[in-house]
């Protein structure tokens, strides 16, 4: 059997799936569309009973793509998920609202059940709701009430689920025959007219069945006070900052030691493999390819885990659409929404949840141009780039005496960042055609504590799908890139490290196998290729060594600092950024006596990582959350293109 | 009459018509239709959305689709 969960956003619906499946949940795609689709089998139930958690949804008319997904297969008798009965939650302290698509579901004439939640906040509000009299005028329909953030009712609904009993609805809410095709009618003014005759004749049904007790608005009020502190327009924004400060303050210090963890775990279990099982390719290709590409994905489900914890926090509560509500105005000149903050500020922190942020933009131009843009926010995976570069390039200045110089430039890498982000969205704006027009009608809903419970579902679903969906793209990336760097032409690579003299004392092999590293590398196939865009380069200022380490980082910039490491043959060792500082410091140009790094180069070098998009995770979330390869191509090139002439007159202003 | 964006704060005013467009489709859907008493309780700064009341719960809408909305 096959039940389809329908209700409002804040209806409680996605407590109440979680509550009627647990852990035991599956996610997939509707066809053609980013929505996910979400179902799970019934616990308690010995013939298997499949539930899809339908998106949150106002009305059946579709005016999102949320929308869309739920009235394409509603309309469809053919489809496979076809429902054999719909139960939609209905929120008890909204039921004029609620009762809208409650009514328009039953007129399809598929068995339904309605669940009458959030029974406890209609009471607060002073509501008293007579359920037989509802389901009688509703001509005969099943009401369960339930608490879904409790629990309460769940198990009366699983028995009526389980028990399936023939529906006795009679007639249709609105007369006439059951599904008269009526969603199939298209012009706009009509359907308005439907739903104000639906308003019309729900009011009166209201009328009979709930009685207003004296004081039913003392609650609300209370909320109201809330609301008027965290949208005032100096307390409001103050606020806002300093839930964002402490968020990542949070991210920071807690994501730091799992992320260590993790990478010294996998730097031991590669270490292992390659002294414990025999030499030969298949264990370099598991101790440097498949060991470390797995951990290039998991290193990022602390910052996942942490970011969308808070994200949690704050929707649960009700404060993200105050959030939305006030910055709204400042993100709509750039075509973008007020829901848009959250992934641009998440993007500081890490692009990868910030973009899997952005499904609570529902207008899909808006949420396109907010995963395009988001990139070029400064993530902390470019700063251990810039803090290797400023100590190189940037003289230890103050700056009207109290600033030092190198945390200017720091700073000014942050900004610029920013700054390219809306310019970005704004010239996306103007290019991306939408018929979709954009709006921001949205319910605030009254302020709630989080369901913990759902805490630990929604985590899991998020790691679940960064994991094994973005996961495998990284995967094979990260082996492809490994062959690159250990392969060359020939016996090319042989013949190179046959020329370094054979280390004579022990305490010279230490410094033979990083010259053996450095030459194996500079003569595989992505050295010659970085050797080979030299003179594309150049003109930036970047010499064949700063070449091999753009291509190596392309899987993820902090690579880039592991990579001159390698070049410069000088140990990955923790106390040896000050040798690499050295080492680089020395270089020069080929045939003359001039420094490589000079402030001109390292300021390009800072810009071109501003701004390209060194970071396959982001593509490979990119074309998850899109779903089409052309997005993360489209990215990948404007990116490195801005980059590119970014970097070119940074390093001709400066040289 | 005037439309819902001129409204002052916390003054009661009944739906009278929606103009013809998409979005007020969405208003309506919403619970926002004539013969509704509508009530501005709380405003974003710098001319950003604003907040109604509609029979007890809160809903947010920019400017533009509050110009739509006509009440008297």
């Amino acid at each position: 059997m096959k039940i389809s969960l329908v209700g409002n956003p804040n209806s409680g619906k996605t407590s109440l799936f979680n509550q009627l499946t647990g852990l035991n949940q599956k996610i997939g795609n509707f066809p053609g569309v980013t929505v996910d689709k979400k179902s799970g089998k019934l616990k308690r139930s010995d013939n298997p009973v499949e539930i899809l958690d339908l998106p949150g949804i106002y009305s059946l008319y579709p005016k999102t793509q949320d929308e869309k997904v739920v009235y394409d297969l509603l309309r469809d008798k053919q489809n496979p998920d076809y429902p054999d009965r719909i139960v939609v939650v209905v929120d008890a302290s909204n039921l004029e609202r609620n009762l809208l698509l409650f009514t328009q579901v039953l007129d399809l004439g598929v068995p339904v059940t309605m669940a009458l939640n959030m029974t406890d906040v209609a009471d607060k509000k002073g509501l008293v709701i007579d359920t037989d009299k509802l389901s009688e005028v509703l001509g005969g329909v099943d009401i369960m009430p339930i608490i879904a953030r409790t629990g309460k009712g769940v198990n009366e609904l699983i028995d009526h689920l389980v028990e399936n009993k023939p529906t006795k609805t009679s007639e249709p809410f609105l007369g006439g025959e059951f599904d008269e095709g009526q969603f199939l009618i298209d012009d706009p003014d009509t359907r308005k007219e439907r739903v104000e005759s639906r308003y019309k004749k729900i009011r009166q049904v209201l009328s009979f069945v709930v009685k207003e007790k004296p004081l039913p608005k003392s609650m609300v009020l209370r909320h109201r006070k809330v609301d008027r502190v965290l949208t005032h327009p100096i307390f409001g924004y103050a606020i806002f900052l300093g839930v964002l400060f402490l968020i990542f303050q949070a991210i920071y210090a807690w994501s730091e030691w799992p992320m260590d963890l993790i990478d010294s775990l996998f730097i031991s279990a590669s270490k292992w493999t390659k002294e414990t099982l025999p030499e030969g390719v298949l264990t370099n290709l598991l101790a440097e390819g498949i060991i470390p590409g797995l951990g290039g994905v998991v290193i990022f489900i602390p910052q996942i885990t942490l970011l969308f914890a808070f994200i949690f926090v704050l929707e649960e509560t009700g404060y993200m659409s105050r959030v939305v509500f006030i910055l709204d105005r400042f993100m709509r000149p750039f075509g973008l929404n007020g829901r848009s903050v959250v992934p641009l500020i998440s993007g500081v922190a890490c692009a990868i949840p910030a973009i899997m942020a952005t499904r609570t933009i529902d207008n899909w131009k808006e949420r396109l141009i907010t995963i395009m843009v988001t990139p070029l926010m400064s993530c902390s995976a470019r700063l251990p780039v810039y803090t290797l570069l400023i100590a190189l390039v940037v003289p230890d200045t103050m700056v009207a005496g109290v600033f030092n110089l190198k945390g200017l430039v720091l700073l000014g890498l942050y900004l610029i960042g920013l700054v390219a982000a809306l310019l970005a969205a704004l010239a996306f704006k103007l290019i991306v055609k939408s018929k979709q027009k954009s709006f921001l009608v949205m319910e605030l809903p009254l302020y709630k504590m989080p369901r913990w419970n759902n805490l630990v579902v929604t985590l899991w679903e998020k790691v679940r799908l960064f994991v094994f969906d973005a996961g495998k793209v990284i995967f094979s990336i990260s082996i492809i890139l490994w062959v690159l760097a250990s392969y060359g032409p020939g016996d090319r690579i042989d013949n190179a490290v046959s020329q370094i003299p054979e280390p004579k004392t022990a305490a010279e092999v230490e410094e033979y196998e990083t010259e053996v590293s450095s030459v194996s590398l500079a003569n595989s196939y992505i050295g010659i290729l970085g050797n080979s865009i030299e003179p594309v380069i150049k003109p930036l200022g970047y010499n064949w060594q700063i070449g091999i380490a753009l291509i190596t980082s392309f899987a993820a910039r902090e690579v880039f600092v592991g990579s001159m490491a390698t070049i410069y043959s000088v140990g990955e060792d923790f106390d040896t950024e000050q040798t690499l500082l050295e080492r680089m410091r020395n270089e020069k140009i080929r045939g003359t006596n001039e420094p490589v790094y000079t402030l001109a180069t390292g300021m390009s070098l800072m810009i071109f990582y501003a701004f390209a998009m060194q970071c396959m995770s982001t593509l490979a979330i990119v074309l998850r959350e899109t779903k089409n390869w052309k997005y993360p191509f489209i990215q990948l090139v404007y990116m490195t293109a801005l980059a590119y002439v970014a970097a070119f007159i940074t390093y001709q202003l400066l040289s | 009459m005037t439309t819902l964006d001129l409204l002052q704060l916390n003054k009661a005013m009944t739906v009278k018509s929606l103009s013809k467009n998409g979005v007020s489709s969405k208003l309506v859907d919403m619970g926002l239709y004539p013969g509704k008493i509508v009530e501005v309780v709380f405003k974003a700064p710098f001319g950003g959305p604003i907040a109604i009341d509609l029979d007890g719960y809160t809903l947010s809408l920019r400017k533009d689709e509050a110009s739509l909305v006509e009440v008297e």
